[in-house]
C-alpha cells in the first residue's frame, strides 16, 4: 500500500500565548477547520522555542514543526520574535545543509486576530508535510510508533 | 622561535611579569603537544615546546587561570587571540589577571598529512623556513610545510594578533583564502547528496566529546549535553537522529561566538569535519547579516544577540537558490 493514500503526518505547532495562540482560538470560536494533525504547543514567546525543542519534536515523531508568533514589531515583549527569527532562519539553513527537508520547517506570524490566516497556515503547512511523506531523515529509530 | 619563546616566559617569571605561564610542552609523543602550565625557569627550560605541531589554542585555559590568584602569562597565535577577545567579550576571562605574549605563526602542522606523505615512523621534525625536515626511521624527508598544514591553516582567516600585551615576531593582516569554498561545494549538492554526505561523516561520531571540550566559545560552567535532567545525555550517540541532535546544538550555542579557530576539527579523533558545521553558520551569518568575524572587535554586537526591523524571514532559507 503506497504511504501517500494512508500517510496522515504528525504537526507539531509552537504557538506564542499572546498572538498566535489566541489567534488559534479565535480560528475555533470562528469554526474555521484546520486538520487534527496540529499539535498545538504553547509557549510564552516565540523566542522561548529552543532549537532543542525542534529536534526534539521530530525524535518524538513529528513530520513538520511550525512556529508562529506574533508579527515582527507585536511582540508582547518588544523584540523576542526578532531574535527568534534570527535563530530560526540560521537553524533552518543548518537543517537544509544537512540534508533535511527544507518543506518540514516553518515560521509563519499569526496575530490574535488572524483565526483565518491560523486555519489557511495549517491547511497549507498540513498539505506540504503529507506530500513529502514521514520524517526519516531527523527520526530516532527507538521513538518509532510503526 | 620556540628559543625566543622560552626566553620570554623565563624572563616574565624572573622579573615579576607572571607567576605561572601558559605554553605547550610534549604530550605522549613529540607531536601531540598538549597545553601546560609552567611555574620555573627550570621547568621551561625542560619541557616547553614551541613547534610545527603546536596547534592547541591556549585561550580557553585562561577562563580558569585567571581566576586561580597571581598573573598568568600566555603565548597566543593569531587565531588564539580571536578566541581571547571573543572570551574578554563576553566577560570569561579576568583581563587584569593575564599577559598575553602574542605569536606570530607560520601555520601548524598535520601529522596525518606528514604521514601521508612517505614519512613513515617520524622521529623528530625540524623546521627549516618553507621546508620541515622529518627524520623518519628510513631516514630525512624534506617536506613543503605548505602541503602539510592543518586543514584551517591552508584557508588561514587572519595573521593578524588581535589582543596582546607584547608581540613576538610580524604583526600580520587579515586575508582570504576561500574558507568558505568547501561550504559552498556542499550547498550546491543535492539534499540526498548532503545527507550522505553528512550521514557518512557523523555516523563515525563515538561522542567523545572532545570537540565541546577543546572549543573556547564551548565553555559553559554546566552544557546541557551533561545535564541528565535535559533526557539529551548520553554516553554515546545510539542512532542517527543523536548523531545529528549532538552536532547540530553544538555548532548552534556556538553560532555567533564561534571564531572559526578549527580546534574542533584538529581534535576529533574520528577525523569529522566539523569546522564546516562552524563555517556554514558564520557564512550564514555574513550572508543575511552582514560580514561578522567573532572575536575580531571588542564592542561590536554579536548577531545573534542583536536584531533589525529589516532581518530577511527564516522563509528566506527555503526560497534561496541551489537544489531543493
Amino acid at each position: 500500500m503506497p504511504v501517500t493514500e494512508t500517510f496522515q503526518p504528525t504537526i507539531v505547532a509552537f504557538c506564542c500565548n499572546w498572538c498566535s495562540y489566541a489567534g488559534a482560538d479565535l480560528s475555533g470560536t470562528n469554526r474555521l477547520q484546520y486538520p487534527a494533525n496540529v499539535k498545538i504547543i504553547r509557549i510564552p514567546c516565540s523566542c522561548r522555542l529552543n532549537p532543542l525543542f525542534i529536534l526534539r519534536a521530530f525524535q518524538r515523531g513529528a513530520d513538520g514543526v511550525i512556529l508562529c508568533g506574533c508579527h515582527p514589531g507585536d511582540c508582547h515583549y518588544t523584540t523576542g520574535n526578532y531574535y527568534a527569527r534570527r535563530r530560526m532562519t540560521l537553524l533552518f539553513s543548518m537543517l537544509d545543509y544537512l540534508g533535511i527537508e527544507r518543506e518540514r520547517t516553518r515560521v509563519e506570524w499569526v496575530s490574535a486576530a488572524e483565526g483565518a490566516k491560523f486555519a489557511a497556515t495549517m491547511q497549507e503547512f498540513t498539505a506540504a508535510v503529507t506530500k513529502l511523506g514521514p520524517n526519516r531523515r531527523l527520526e530516532d529509530l527507538r521513538c518509532r510508533k510503526d | 622561535m620556540q628559543e625566543r619563546l622560552k626566553q620570554k616566559a623565563v624572563e616574565l617569571l624572573e622579573n615579576g611579569g607572571a607567576d605561572r605561564i601558559l605554553g605547550w610542552k610534549t604530550g605522549e609523543f613529540f607531536y601531540d603537544l598538549t597545553p601546560a602550565v609552567f611555574t620555573s625557569s627550570a621547568e621551561i627550560e625542560r619541557e616547553f615546546v614551541f613547534s610545527a605541531f603546536s596547534g592547541a589554542n591556549l585561550s580557553k585555559y585562561l577562563i580558569a587561570e585567571s581566576r586561580k590568584g597571581g598573573k598568568v602569562a600566555a603565548f597566543l597565535k593569531p587565531c588564539d587571540s580571536y578566541s581571547f577577545q571573543q572570551l574578554l567579550k563576553e566577560h570569561r576571562i579576568l583581563r587584569e589577571n593575564v599577559y598575553i605574549v602574542g605569536v606570530q605563526c607560520a601555520g601548524m602542522c598535520d601529522m596525518e598529512k606528514l604521514r601521508a606523505r612517505d614519512c613513515d615512523g617520524v622521529t623528530a621534525v625540524r623546521e627549516n623556513g618553507e621546508k620541515l625536515v622529518a627524520e623518519t626511521l628510513y631516514g630525512e624527508r624534506i617536506v613543503d610545510r605548505k602541503d602539510v598544514l592543518l586543514e584551517r591553516c591552508t584557508v588561514c582567516k587572519s595573521k593578524k594578533i588581535v589582543a596582546f600585551d607584547e608581540l613576538i615576531g610580524e604583526q600580520g593582516e587579515e586575508q582570504d583564502l576561500g574558507r568558505f569554498a568547501e561550504v559552498e561545494r556542499l550547498e550546491a549538492m543535492t539534499p540526498e547528496e548532503r545527507y550522505a554526505f553528512w550521514r557518512g561523516e557523523l555516523s563515525r561520531c563515538i561522542r567523545c566529546n572532545a570537540c565541546r571540550n577543546v572549543c573556547p566559545a564551548c565553555s559553559c560552567e554546566t552544557c546541557i549535553f551533561d545535564n541528565a535532567n535535559s533526557g539529551f545525555r548520553n554516553k554515546a550517540a545510539a542512532d542517527a537522529f543523536e548523531e545529528n541532535l549532538f552536532h547540530i546544538i553544538r555548532a548552534f550555542h556556538v553560532a555567533g561566538r564561534c571564531t572559526d579557530c578549527g580546534e574542533c576539527s584538529r581534535v576529533c579523533p574520528q577525523h569529522i569535519p566539523l569546522h564546516l558545521l562552524n563555517r556554514k553558520f558564520i557564512k550564514d551569518i555574513n550572508t543575511f547579516y552582514g560580514p561578522y568575524q567573532a572575536g575580531a572587535e571588542l564592542d561590536s554586537p554579536s548577531p545573534l544577540t542583536d536584531y533589525t526591523t529589516a532581518d530577511c524571514e527564516p522563509s528566506a532559507v527555503l526560497t534561496r537558490g541551489g537544489n531543493s
